[in-house]
């Protein structure tokens, strides 16, 4: 199970890379793997404003339909628009093939994020 | 309740399969290093190997089982041969369907019924309610294991490790005595991926040696495959499935299973309800459809037409070998009709999709 050290994590298998004000959100290889093969990829409008807890994106493997809910509030900067075209790359590289770029409204709220090692437990009591 | 595992549970673990609860039972659903388009993918082009011990076996017997048999389904059963099988949905009173079978018919005097696994109890519960003088009916699921091995090269895998010559069983029928690698099975010529393919029939304790020496007979050419692309393979090819396509609510006419409906046949449990819908026309059907718009359609989907509900999806995906968004509806009667434009609701948004015929995956299954 890869798990990079510089990124922050959800209990709900999302990763986060946070880049001055803004941060890119993605899922991770836990999540996509338990996903399997994807096929579709949803992604929001851009500028759409959005808080914690809200759906950011639906993904679809073949046989499941999954929401990915926003860890953190803030307003949608970029959807990465290749995945709809090639939505396999988020099996295939989870973390370099981000899903949004949002703008970071409230930094506490990062507060809340896992480190590497504490979200690699919670994939280890999982499985 | 506890889950319930079949023979070849140890093979799931070893070949690291993702196992899953499916209606009471641990099954794989993919394996890992291959996953849903994989193994789907291999069945098409080359081979794959199934388990599918969780299918429930019924026997009938006795002098009048053909008479019985032929009261319970749909289809014509006096039309098969000895060693042949048929398909037939099997009815309730008011037409909906309570399972679809296969019928092995070793003679007039003994069949075998394969049917779905999460109907096997409820199927045998139908049968003894409706048995008459004569007959012995027993429900034989825990005396077989079953594995199905599908795709182009099932055949030329297979006859390595069998004593008989497998070509000489044609389409839906079967051998009874074929030893598979030293083991005695039923073998017939029979499937639920649209391919080529056999399903084979032995007893529990021979069930792990049989999967090991079909998938060294294949090497390369063939692999284990899960839940999931059996669904995804079954559908691409229209095949139907019990709790989608058909159901207690459904009719085989409805659900477009009117070919193995035989209306001419003696009385059937059903026949007046279908014979009337036949008469009056159909209130709703199924079709086949193509999404235009973008999303996946998925089972239980609402379908509409200028925003009003005209029915709802039984199955859809994107399937995996032709790469098309499609999927099955049962929709009103008066839209059923080729190039009609209707919604499919995903996620309160109407998308786009259009009724087609012929969008489906060819059956390359032998015929007769």
């Amino acid at each position: 199970m890869n798990i990079p050290k510089e990124l922050l994590y959800t209990n709900d298998h999302e990763w986060l890379k946070v880049d001055g004000d803004k941060a890119y959100i993605g899922i991770t290889d836990y999540a996509q793997h338990s996903m399997g093969d994807i096929v579709f990829v949803e992604l929001p409008e851009v500028d759409t404003e959005i808080a914690v807890g809200e759906s950011l994106v639906v993904i679809e493997s073949v046989k499941a339909v999954s929401s990915v809910f926003s860890p953190i509030s803030g307003t949608i900067l970029e959807a990465n628009e290749e995945l709809e075209e090639s939505p396999e790359s988020l099996n295939e590289d989870p973390y370099t093939n981000y899903i949004v770029a949002i703008t970071i409204s409230n930094k506490e709220e990062l507060k809340e994020l896992l480190s590497a090692d504490e979200y690699e437990k919670i994939c280890k009591e999982e499985e | 309740m506890a889950l319930k595992r079949t023979p070849l549970y140890p093979m799931h673990v070893k070949y690291k399969g993702k196992i899953i609860d499916f209606g009471g039972w641990e099954l794989p659903v993919q394996y890992e290093g291959m996953g849903i388009i994989k193994e789907h993918q291999m069945v098409r082009e080359k081979a794959g190997l199934f388990d599918v011990s969780h299918m429930g076996e019924i026997t009938i017997k006795g002098p009048k089982a053909e008479d019985f048999i032929q009261k319970l389904v749909t289809n014509n059963i006096k039309t098969i041969s000895e060693s042949q099988i048929m398909y037939s949905p099997m009815c309730y009173p008011d037409g909906g369907v309570v399972d679809d079978l296969l019928i092995y018919k070793y003679s007039t005097i003994d069949y075998l019924l394969v049917v779905n696994a999460s109907n096997a109890d409820k199927d045998f519960a139908w049968i003894k309610e409706n048995v008459i003088d004569g007959i012995e009916i027993a429900n034989v699921s825990d005396q077989f294991a079953q594995l199905a091995i599908q795709g182009p090269m099932a055949q030329e895998i297979l006859q390595k490790i069998a004593d008989v010559d497998l070509s000489t069983i044609k389409f839906f029928w079967f051998n009874p005595t074929v030893k598979i690698a030293g083991a005695e099975c039923i073998v017939s010529r029979t499937g639920y991926t649209g391919e080529d393919g056999f399903e084979i029939y032995l007893k529990p304790d021979k069930a792990i040696n049989v999967w090991e020496a079909i998938l060294t007979a294949g090497g390369d050419n063939i692999s284990p495959i899960g839940l999931g692309a059996r669904d995804s393979l079954r559908f691409e090819a229209k095949l139907p499935l019990y709790g989608q396509e058909i159901d207690k609510d459904i009719t085989p006419l409805e659900a477009k299973l009117g070919f193995f409906v035989k209306l001419d046949n003696d009385d059937f449990i059903g026949k007046s309800v279908l014979v009337k819908q036949k008469e009056d026309g159909l209130a709703r059907v199924q079709v086949e459809f193509e999404l235009v718009g973008k999303g996946i359609p998925r089972p239980h989907y609402e379908v509409q037409k200028d925003g009003v509900n005209i029915g709802v999806v039984t199955t859809g995906m994107q399937a995996p070998f032709l790469k098309k968004n499609i999927g099955l509806a049962l929709i009103k009667k008066e839209y059923a009709n080729p190039e009609e434009e209707i919604d499919i609701i995903i996620r309160n948004k109407p998308v786009k999709a259009v009724v087609s015929k012929g969008i489906f995956y060819k059956k390359n299954t032998k015929k007769k």
